[in-house]
């Protein structure tokens, strides 16, 4: 069983709007093995799987499976070659029960029935060791449930090549466990398995071999038992590239923003922030790194008053009066007034700060309509912060009177971060705000950041490139799995060193290894 | 209290209609608000169909046909407007709620249009829709309660209950319920998500459409009256009152027909209050939704699509 290849990738590549996800990667995975892929945020793993399992198609090389070379142009293409994908987002119907989440959309010539599927999925379950409930419904389920259901759904289809994006983002450490029992005991069964993880000593602890991704491109698959997790690391992040942003010494730094033991859960009880506790100082920029979806939004937004904290203080020294303030007991408003700004930038540019179909002169009012006297809206201030805006970033924009979505990525993210300074804040916080814009709009953004650091604001910068953090920020807080791994300081941290604090889950995880 | 019943019943089974075609639109994600202007269509195309026939036909009238072309006429008529709604939603990609608030609005024009055009008298063909079992009438009040119907109204409680079947016990309902609940998930397992809306929202316009015949043919003896469009918002309001089961439909129907007609049958009501008893139909719907709102249990809320179009590339 063991060594035989079950697929094989030779020279795929994929590219996105002329740029490349995937470029000439090569792979192999034999039968009845575990093969972890590894690799940054952006590092086209996900895309590389898609392409196995049918979502994508590439645009150029092959893929043999069991040496016959396949055309895969669809998930079900996939699931005929034996080939099953678990997303990281399940895609499930909540009203219905497992079993018929299961065979949904199956299409074999046995007669319809919900009990005799209830069995083989009891029959599959036991095979490999899962607990499951075939008549539950998936809305009473837990992540973990859930997830149970998604691999029986693809063992059902018969599937000996299974990919799973991420399994262990959402699962407890007694879970992922769990879910490596199985999937050793399918790895045994002749099963192929690729998983896909940013966690290190989970690679270690699970994988035969790993496959390491950087940019796009393959850089190369080691044995698991001949490698460690510096090794590993090294491999994943690369040398340090040299970017020439500027920094200056932060100047009479004050302790403006102290977080202490936050703690926040989602609405299934999944913990978002595991007793999160760090100090944001004036005229200084902290970098917040992770892995994507470790919690620096929910932190943000936890600042920022708009996500619901179970537990922890965030004292706010006012600069102006030398009060302190918690803001946990202000709302949004209050947060703002104080001096607060979060110029959130979430996966859809659009989505949090600025409205699309309204030009920026209404976006700018967004923020200032309660300044109004009459009872009418006054235009002429906000008019001319969008004209001061447009003036000073250099927004490309055939007028003021624009709405925000005909512009380009790059100057929507002006136009945002633009009205969040004129409002004068102590702590501004910016998430992914370079995300998606060429280097000379980065460099504008960048150099924005640094010119609030140098009037005395507390920046808080979420990024996800290590070597723009190392080279803009003076600290930053790794975060792992909503817990903090580490504070470094941004001038002698090392890639490396960042790296392995991204894929550890928390402290006493890592002082375990 | 007996003819109360049975004029419930047949008011009811009406409703029937509409809402158990309503609801096998909106398990697809479809939220047709259409139904009334689906309805008059239908009953103006079944209406017109059987002049046509009976002009034609002359003496040699035989029943079956005489039932049987109306209702196909009708159901075409109707599933013709659930072509239109698909077209603009799932193919145009237009708002449901506004392209069914049109529909309405096209449709009981265009009945009306079509009625006052011919200017014919539909009461000749009422005979065949209300005849019933030779020997109801010799079994007292159970042969008047329950065998007394004309064939739409047993037509009305099969449709219901083979609906039922299909969307729980078969792989197409389930198929179906999965498009409406999560059409990205249906998608992804291989199922076609436009065509499983169109089919289910063009069969159950046309199963809609018999409600507008039943009315007309059945409830008013041939009288053609504007106010089918009331029917239709009342099958619509049934879908919510019924949670979405086309089997408890049987049931509810009946309440709303009893409901619906409850003043005429209690002496000393003015006319003006007569209006405030109809209303009450709607008032036990917002009860059933605020008690499934707040008992809050997922199988009893509309499907999670409803009235949202999906389109893949928009993730």
């Amino acid at each position: 069983m063991a060594n035989k290849v079950a697929i094989e990738l030779k020279n795929v590549t994929k590219a996105f709007g002329g740029k490349f996800a995937n470029h000439n990667v090569n792979m192999t995975v034999n039968r009845g093995e575990i093969l972890s892929i590894l690799g940054e945020n952006g590092s086209g793993k996900t895309t590389l799987m898609n392409m196995i399992a049918g979502i994508y198609f590439p645009d150029s090389g092959q893929i043999f499976i069991d040496g016959q070379e396949v055309v895969i142009r669809s998930p079900k293409d996939a699931f005929d070659h034996k080939i099953g994908m678990i997303h990281q987002h399940f895609k499930l119907v909540d009203v219905f029960s497992a079993t018929e989440n299961i065979i949904l959309g199956l299409r074999d010539e046995k007669k319809y029935n919900l009990k005799e599927a209830a069995e083989k999925v009891l029959a599959i379950s036991h095979q490999y060791g899962f607990d499951i409930d075939p008549n539950k419904k998936i809305h009473e389920m837990s992540v973990s449930e859930k997830q149970t259901v998604e691999i029986i759904k693809v063992l059902y289809r018969g599937a000996d090549i299974l990919i799973l994006d991420e399994p262990t983002a959402v699962l407890t450490p007694q879970e992922t466990q769990k879910l490596f029992a199985v999937l050793r005991r399918m790895r045994e069964s002749g099963k192929s398995i690729i998983i896909i993880t940013h966690k290190l000593h989970e690679v270690m602890a699970l994988s035969d071999r790993v496959a390491v991704l950087r940019k796009g491109e393959s850089v190369g698959t080691v044995i698991t038992a001949e490698t460690n997790e510096s090794e590993l690391t090294e491999l994943m992040v690369g040398q340090k590239v040299s970017l020439n942003i500027e920094r200056s010494e932060p100047q009479n730094p004050e302790d403006r923003l102290v977080v202490t033991g936050l703690n926040c859960t989602d609405r299934d009880g999944v913990k978002l922030l595991n007793n999160v506790s760090f100090t944001a100082r004036s005229g200084e920029i902290l970098g917040i790194a992770g892995i994507a979806g470790s919690g620096q939004r929910e932190l943000l937004e936890a600042i920022a008053g708009l996500q619901h904290v179970d537990q922890g203080e965030m004292i706010y020294n006012n600069p102006k009066t030398g009060a302190q303030d918690n803001l946990r007991d202000k709302t949004p408003l209050q947060i703002r007034e104080l001096g607060v700004r979060l110029s959130f930038v979430p996966e859809d540019r659009l989505g949090m700060g600025l409205v699309g179909n309204m030009d920026i002169v209404d976006n700018m009012m967004l923020r200032s309509y309660r300044r109004g006297k009459s009872i009418f809206l006054e235009r002429k201030a906000p008019k001319d912060l969008a004209l001061r805006i447009i003036e000073d970033l250099q927004v490309v924009t055939p007028s003021e009177a624009t709405p925000v979505r005909r512009l380009s990525g790059g100057n929507i993210q002006k136009v945002l971060v633009g009205r969040e300074i004129a409002a004068a804040p102590t702590v501004l916080m910016a998430a992914y705000p370079v995300r998606g814009l060429d280097i000379g709009a980065s460099y504008t953004i960048y150099n924005l950041l640094n010119e609030q650091k140098k009037k005395g604001v507390a920046v808080i910068f979420v990024g996800e490139d290590l070597d723009v953090l190392l080279e803009l920020c003076d600290r930053i807080m790794v975060i792992g799995s909503g817990s903090v791994t580490g504070i470094v300081d941004g001038r002698t941290a090392t890639k490396e060193q960042i790296g392995l604090l991204m894929t550890k889950t928390s402290k006493e995880e890592a002082d375990h290894q | 209290m007996l003819a109360f019943l049975v004029s419930a019943i047949r008011l009811g089974m009406t409703f029937l209609f509409g809402s158990t075609g309503e609801t096998i639109t909106e398990k697809s994600g479809h939220l047709n608000l259409g139904i009334p202007g689906v309805m008059c269509v239908g009953a103006s195309c079944g209406c017109f169909a059987e002049y046509l026939y009976l002009s034609a036909a002359r003496k040699s009238v035989v029943p079956f046909l005489a039932v049987l072309i109306p209702i196909l006429a009708t159901v075409l008529g109707g599933a013709v407007m659930g072509l239109i709604y698909c077209f603009l939603t799932v193919t145009l990609r237009a708002n449901q709620n506004v392209t069914g608030l049109a529909l309405t609005t096209f449709g009981v024009g265009v009945s009306d249009f079509m009625i006052a055009k011919t200017g014919a008298i539909y009461s000749r063909g009422t005979r065949y829709f209300t005849a019933s079992l030779p020997f109801a009438d010799d079994l007292g009040w159970f042969g008047e309660l329950f065998l007394s119907h004309g064939i739409l109204i047993y037509l009305a409680i099969v449709i219901a209950l083979v609906s039922s079947f299909v969307l729980t016990k078969t792989r197409i309902g389930l198929n179906l319920r999965a498009v409406g609940e999560n059409p990205a998930t249906a998608d992804a397992a291989g199922i076609n998500v436009a065509r499983y809306r169109y089919v289910s929202t063009c069969i159950g316009c046309g199963i809609a459409g018999l409600g507008g015949l039943s009315f007309i043919m059945d409830y008013l003896h041939g009288n053609w009256e504007y106010c089918i469009d009331a029917i239709g918002w009342l099958a619509i309001a049934l879908v919510i009152f019924t949670v979405w089961k086309p089997n408890l439909g049987i049931v509810g129907s009946l309440v709303f027909g009893a409901l619906y007609i409850a003043s005429s049958f209690i002496t000393g009501v003015s006319f003006a209050s007569k209006e405030l008893f109809k209303m009450l139909p709607y008032v036990v719907t917002i009860v059933v939704l605020i008690f499934t709102s707040i008992r809050d249990k997922k199988e009893n809320q509309p499907p999670a699509h409803l009235g949202l179009n999906y389109f893949r590339e928009e993730r």
